[in-house]
């Protein structure tokens, strides 16, 4: 009788265990693979050249100030041509995407981004080349833009 | 739509001008209700078009990840006396423009 009240109790122990796990695995359910896929078209990305700027702490997830820096020359052979903001944790993964040309004279721009928790925000840089740079910020937010309650 | 854009009035030939824009706009997301419980739509300004005389400088396209009232700095080679123009339009399609004039010497 003793064994099998033992047995019942290892059993919901790991039904508690299964059940924690679901939210982290729910935290990546937002279609960032996909996402990244459609952004890249496949093509590969080399992490670097993009330097993203975030407060390591955000107090509010309604508003996150974001600076990008890509080391580039801007000049009419050798430009950005856009840049994409991703989210890991957003309900959607897109943030923006900002077209930039040799006209910019500077590869870096400054926005503010809403953030669904703490996550990782990475963004992509396109070049005129075709090529894809990456770079990524880790941002610890203390209160999240509820997006999804009331 | 209230919105201020910011541009230094003149600048010399070749220069790197910083250019910052504010609108004022709720960004809706689509996932928030109102106190009747009524989903609240998505109301984002999904796209901004800058010009300079006559030709584009910048270009965004945006999303609910976006923060309320959206800002956006960026940067610009001063090359002609001329005018910024600001076009913008969210998803129940209302437009809003703004221009800003600079003078360029050299």
């Amino acid at each position: 009788m003793a064994r099998t009240t033992r047995r019942r109790f290892m059993t919901a122990l790991a039904g508690v265990a299964a059940a924690t796990l679901l939210p982290a695995r729910a935290q990546t359910s937002n279609g960032f693979a996909a996402m990244l896929q459609k952004v890249t078209g496949g093509a590969t990305v080399t992490p670097g050249r993009v330097i993203v700027d975030t407060p390591r702490l955000a107090d509010n997830g309604h508003s996150v100030p974001l600076r990008i820096r890509v080391d580039s020359p801007m000049t009419a052979s050798d430009h950005v041509a856009s840049v994409t903001l991703l989210s890991e944790r957003n309900p959607r993964p897109l943030m923006a995407t900002f077209h930039l040309g040799p006209r910019a004279g500077r590869a870096e721009l400054a926005t503010r981004v809403r953030l669904n928790g703490s996550q990782r925000v990475l963004v992509i840089a396109k070049l005129s080349d075709g090529s894809l740079w990456s770079g990524s910020a880790e941002v610890e937010v203390t209160e999240s833009a509820c997006l999804d309650a009331t | 739509m209230v919105a201020r854009v910011q541009l230094p009035p003149s600048a010399r030939r070749g220069e790197v001008i910083e250019v910052r824009v504010a609108i004022q706009h709720p960004m809706e997301t689509g996932f928030r209700y109102d106190l009747m419980g009524k989903p609240v739509p998505k109301n984002v300004i999904n796209n901004l078009t800058v010009r300079y005389n006559g030709a584009q400088v910048f270009r965004a396209e945006m999303g609910p990840g976006v923060a309320a009232n959206p800002y956006l700095q960026f940067y610009a080679v001063a090359e002609q006396s001329g005018e910024f123009v600001f076009e913008w339009v969210d998803d129940t399609g209302e437009r809003g423009e703004e221009r800003a004039a600079i003078s360029v010497t050299g």
